[in-house]
């Protein structure tokens, strides 16, 4: 059996930095925590079964939907549909991530991914947009941000009355704020905004006809079709196209 | 099928959610390694990405209300202006609540 080499070995030094690097957006996910917190307790949750969610499920969004649906009783169908199609951007995510995952042993790939949540896998996806390939922020940030989710949640179910009203501070936007700031950072060429504009649509439309939850996944996979109908050139490329173009006429 | 919320009930229920959610994560990159990468491949990845951002962002900001709104256009005008990630996100967040204290609903 010949030994298969991984050549992405993750620096340590790197992940610190990565840490340190998310750890301020990493406080605004601990107010969105204690929100996620309060909401469980008020639904009859017991913190540390909330604390328990946090700590191994960490997906946000798709814990707040399922203690919305909570009662005395849950319907475990319904349950799986809500929290399968929140999270499916992570089929995305985790996918546009692969071309450096694959240089990675499978047992770390796959230990990576459990960190991956949307903050430190947009940085990872816009720095390799620009080159640089960044898988430490998927394991230092990702670790930033699950600690706090899991410190914010604990401050929730027990202080929660401290944060009756987290959308006042405007808390509520961090993440989308996040995102938007990551998306405007990266590269831009006509064919990302091409991309962009058939994404937005598309998941505008998403939104507005199909089930919810379903937009995200759909807007990207619009987006994704441009990519795959319109290559760019690369600068290299080009002299090349435009040699063979001279060469044949 | 139904669970019922008692302790046990609600261990199982965080195993589903969790294992649900592992699931997505693993998902892609798991069906992505039965995918030769060819540059076509390549750019659908690499388009998608950016294009995940968008397909969150967009609908946010026309559910949103007008702070919300706000959070994003001021998050957009710093973003672009100083190319400095934290200032325009703490700007946005800021112009959030500035908007909802204002008493601001819509436009």
């Amino acid at each position: 059996m010949t030994a298969t080499t991984y050549c992405y070995q993750l620096q340590p030094e790197k992940v610190r930095a990565e840490f340190f690097r998310l750890l301020p957006i990493s406080l605004f996910v601990v107010a969105f925590g204690a929100a996620f917190g309060l909401a469980a307790v008020q639904k009859g949750l017991e913190p540390l079964q909330a604390i328990l969610m946090s700590f191994t499920v960490f997906a946000g969004a798709s814990q707040f939907a399922a203690v919305d649906m909570w009662g005395s009783e849950v319907s475990l169908i319904p349950l799986i549909a809500v929290v399968f199609a929140i999270n499916s951007r992570h089929l995305l995510m985790g996918a546009s991530l692969y071309p450096m995952l694959r240089d990675m042993s499978p047992g770390r790939r796959y230990g990576l991914l459990l960190f991956l949540t949307d903050a430190n896998w947009a940085v990872s996806a816009q720095e390799y947009q620009s080159g640089k390939r960044n898988l430490e922020v998927i394991l230092g940030g990702g670790l930033a941000l699950w600690i706090a989710w899991i410190i914010g949640t604990w401050l929730g179910v027990y202080f929660g009355g401290l944060l009756q009203d987290p959308k006042s501070l405007g808390l509520d936007m961090v993440l989308g704020c996040f995102l938007l700031a990551m998306a405007l950072g990266g590269k831009k060429s006509p064919r990302t905004l091409v991309a962009w504009t058939v994404a937005a649509i598309s998941s505008l439309a998403a939104w507005k006809w199909l089930p919810p939850n379903t937009h995200v996944v759909v807007g990207a996979l619009a987006g994704g079709a441009i990519g795959f109908f319109w290559l760019e050139r690369k600068t290299g490329d080009e002299d090349k196209v435009s040699a063979e173009e001279e060469s044949s006429t | 099928m139904t669970i019922e919320t008692t302790n046990a009930g609600i261990l199982a229920l965080i195993a589903v959610m969790t294992l649900v959610t592992v699931v997505t994560r693993f998902g892609g990159v798991f069906l992505m390694s039965f995918v030769t990468i060819n540059p076509r491949i390549e750019s659908f990845i690499n388009t998608m990405a950016s294009s995940v951002l968008i397909a969150i962002i967009v609908p946010m900001a026309f559910s949103g209300d007008a702070g919300s709104l706000a959070a994003l256009v001021v998050t957009a005008v710093i973003m672009l202006a100083t190319k400095k990630p934290l200032p325009a996100i703490a700007a946005g967040i800021a112009a959030a609540g500035l908007v909802r204290y204002s008493g601001i609903t819509g436009f």
